[in-house]
């Protein structure tokens, strides 16, 4: 039995990729080399890596999430709304506001699984929907949770605590431990496999006695779990929430995961990918600014190399095919 | 040979319009290999799909080691032990090996896959079949030949009693062929019983006990495998009775010059060194088994699939052809099988269609002359007989047969001398049929050249001057139509290598 030798990995390449743009951003420039740098990086990150890691399971499946960005902007209204207009603690309002991303997911997972709409068509309907529930859920006002420091803000502290006058990026642990555990499922548990299964081969996927309707919807659910713990960091991250935004975000989120390696036909991607794909458009995004190019050209550069990452996944396939 | 093990009595299927099956008996005993034939659509697939759940039978009885049986799906047959190895492989390329034959029925350690475990019991039944390969390799990465051996191993790993190979070798080399008889003598030994649906006469002689032939959706007759011959089969096959008068002899000139001479054609698996010449005015019929390779051979004549190797010669030239486009500028036109795919733009009108190759030529400066279009339009739809209320009909709201014409308009206009037919008359009915053919007729009169592609014995051996025989990718034989028969051509449709 021969076996193949396996090129570089997907992952690695977009890990040396992460390591490169910083070590060039850090040589660059002196300003991007200062902690508040890294700190405002990863700030921006976590709800991007979060939506990252749930779009992941609906593009395994061949199918695509648009309604997480503008979802995450709803879900996270919906529950500051509560907090602030309504009396309700924290807790209760963030809770409110996974469950919605839950509900929304669930939602698209069905529209999709069992009506048999197209992914695209799906969840850009939601994406809509998403956008104007969350300006009526607030009444078209920008929403502040809680501000650092005043009483029901502690969740704050899960993200940047405060120690002294320094503050230390503890949410980057949490995003680790958050992948680690969501790389098991997706290799390791029935959820991943069948998604998985789902994505490669649907038809035989069904043949072989898979429950694929259930597990076509749970891709899904767990988009929109991830969306509305997107909304939690979102939320503990920026001072206001304005209704009306979050368009665009999700590109971003499916952006990294197929950089990271998500097969843009389907069948194949990696959680730890994702989140460095992520990473690369993060620090794009914050580093060019600091070497004098403008949010434009940041735009423009993040599209051609997501276009690089696309090709490099066809190039893979069509070799594979060929053999 | 054992007890029967498996009894279908009586099945009927009808589908709409079609009556598929046709109060048709098979069995299966253990430890036999019993090989099911008959043409493309003699209801082999149908009969299995019947077996397996996936088709709910109309009428008749499935008897499954002595009690009759009802399956609703490929799972609970599965369950039973009844499993089909298809011909298309159901394998998810993206997992590995071992995780393929245990998918939807995982070894687990809590909420964990055991793979490790999923691989050793894949290692296990491997080393039974005498196997080699590697559980945790991915199955993407794995020959044809190895991904079929990965699916017997599924059907034994569930405990399976009847398996039906569904032209198990059709992908597999020769190397490949014999390795999956040895595991099917294997599985004999086992007391599994087998049902072997393949059109390659010569393995049926080597591997199978007993023949059940199929036609037109009924049951024709069974024979033991040692005491019949593959002419016996033959004419089980093909024996129907012939409506219509085959063509009694060419009508092309003697002089006629060679217009479309290929030479040492190869693309792919299905297209390996295609050599033929076609006269003006002739009409060559491609005739073969499905699978055999005339429409890749088309394709890639015409441009449309990549070329390895060869050479194609228009009046004596050599020339390239790397796209359809060069083959349309050359002067060759395709009619493909799938009209709606290939061949016509449904939603838009009979004019549009019928200028869509030769566009330029409509074109003044910058707008399309619609006058002009339309013009040649009702030119074509008066010399065709196309019935449609105008030019500007959507071509959707067209008959088939009609729509046939559209496409086969939109090449003359172009000016087209050599056409390739393939499939003129799928889907078309009866009248439509006998007007295409009387226009195909006249088209080889006028000087064109024409390669017909039919799966219908009848329609080549009606049309055709010469009919041009594929099996598995090679030419295996040319009959001038005045010897051609169903049983000579059908010979040479299967694979024999005696």
């Amino acid at each position: 039995m021969k076996k193949t030798k396996k090129p570089l990995s997907q992952t690695a390449i977009v890990f040396l990729i992460v390591i490169a743009l910083y070590i060039f951003f850090y040589a660059m420039s002196p300003n991007f080399r200062k902690y508040t740098t890294l700190l405002s990086i990863l700030d921006y990150s976590y709800y991007i890596v979060l939506m990252a890691i749930g779009v992941t399971f609906p593009l395994i499946t061949g199918g695509v999430d648009l309604s997480i960005g503008t979802g995450l902007i709803c879900y996270s209204l919906a529950g500051g709304y509560l907090v602030i207009h309504c009396g309700w603690p924290t807790w209760a309002g963030l809770l409110v506001t996974v469950a919605f991303g839950i509900v929304i997911g669930t939602l698209n997972g069905f529209i999709v699984a069992i009506m048999d709409l197209p992914p695209f068509l799906a969840t850009l309907c939601t994406c809509m929907i998403t956008r104007g529930l969350g300006s009526i859920c607030s009444k078209n006002f920008g929403i502040s949770w809680p501000v650092a420091g005043s009483p029901g803000s502690e969740f704050r502290n899960f993200v940047k605590l405060a120690v002294g006058k320094t503050k230390y990026p503890i949410g980057f642990l949490w995003v680790i431990l958050i992948v680690l555990l969501m790389s098991f499922v997706l290799n390791h548990t029935k959820i991943g496999r069948y998604t998985i299964a789902i994505g490669s081969n649907k038809e035989a996927a069904k043949l072989s006695g898979i429950n694929v309707k259930k597990y076509h919807i749970l891709a899904y659910t767990i988009s929109g779990l991830f969306a509305g713990l997107a909304a939690v960091a979102y939320s503990a991250v920026f001072a206001t929430v304005q209704p009306g935004t979050g368009a665009g975000f999700e590109l971003e989120a499916i952006g990294g995961a197929i950089m990271g390696g998500v097969s843009a036909t389907g069948g194949y991607g990696s959680i730890i990918g994702s989140l460095f794909g992520v990473f690369v458009i993060c620090l794009l995004k914050t580093g060019l600014p600091y070497i004098g190019l403008q949010a434009n050209w940041q735009q423009i550069i993040t599209g051609l190399v997501l276009v690089g990452a696309v090709l490099v996944d066809l190039l893979k396939n069509k070799k594979a095919a060929k053999v | 040979m054992g007890e029967v093990i498996l009894e279908m009595r009586g099945i009927d299927k009808s589908f709409p319009g079609v009556h598929a099956l046709n109060n048709v008996s098979f069995d299966v005993r253990k430890g036999e290999v019993h090989a099911l034939m008959g043409e493309n659509g003699a209801g082999k697939s149908t009969l299995m799909k019947v077996l397996t759940g996936i088709y709910t039978k109309d009428s008749g009885s499935i008897i499954f080691e002595g009690k009759e049986v009802e399956f609703h799906n490929a799972r609970e047959a599965q369950d039973a032990g009844v499993v089909i190895v298809h011909q298309e492989l159901n394998m998810m390329g993206h997992l590995t090996v071992a995780q393929n034959i245990f998918v939807g029925r995982e070894f687990k350690k809590g909420i964990k896959i055991d793979d490790k475990k999923m691989n050793e019991e894949a290692k296990k039944l491997f080393d039974m079949l005498h196997i080699d390969i590697d559980p945790t390799e991915t199955m993407s990465n794995l020959t044809v030949g190895k991904q079929q051996m990965c699916e017997i191993a599924k059907a034994i790993s569930h405990k399976a009693k009847v398996i039906v190979f569904d032209e198990p070798s059709s992908a597999l080399t020769e190397a490949e062929i014999d390795e999956l008889f040895k595991i099917i003598r294997d599985l004999k030994k086992q007391d599994i019983g087998i049902i072997y649906i393949s059109h390659r006469m010569d393995e049926i002689k080597v591997i199978t006990d007993r023949v059940t032939v199929m036609r037109d959706g009924c049951y024709v007759g069974t024979l033991i495998t040692e005491n019949c011959t593959k002419d016996d089969i033959i004419n089980m096959m093909v024996g129907r009775v012939i409506y219509e008068e085959p063509k009694s002899h060419s009508m092309v000139p003697e002089d006629a010059p060679v217009v479309l001479k290929v030479e040492h054609l190869n693309a792919g698996r299905l297209v390996k060194d295609v050599s033929f010449e076609l006269r003006k005015g002739e009409i060559l019929g491609f005739a073969g088994l499905m699978g055999a390779g005339r429409t890749e051979t088309a394709r890639a004549i015409f441009g449309a699939d990549p070329k390895e190797s060869g050479e194609i010669y228009i009046n004596g030239q050599a020339i390239t052809i790397k796209s359809p486009l060069d083959a349309v500028k050359n002067g060759i036109g395709y009619l493909s099988e799938d009209r709606k795919r290939f061949g016509i733009v449904v939603q838009k009108t009979v004019a549009e269609n019928s200028t869509m190759a030769s566009l330029e030529r409509y074109i003044k400066s910058i707008f399309i002359d619609k006058k002009a279009e339309r013009d040649t339009a009702t030119e074509y739809v008066d010399r065709l007989n196309i019935k449609t209320p105008s030019v500007d009909q959507l071509v959707v709201n067209l008959s088939g047969g009609n729509q046939q014409k559209v496409v086969l308009a939109k090449w003359l206009v172009r000016n087209c001398d050599i056409l390739i037919f393939d499939e003129p008359t799928r889907g078309i009915d009866v009248g439509a049929k006998s007007e295409i053919y009387k226009l195909i007729n006249s088209l080889a009169q006028e000087g064109k050249s024409i390669i017909m592609i039919s799966s219908e014995m009848q329609e080549i051996l009606r049309m055709s001057d010469r009919v041009l025989v594929m099996c598995e990718g090679r030419k295996t034989g040319e009959i001038p139509i005045e010897q051609a028969t169903q049983e000579s051509i059908m010979n040479l449709a299967t694979r024999d290598v005696e």
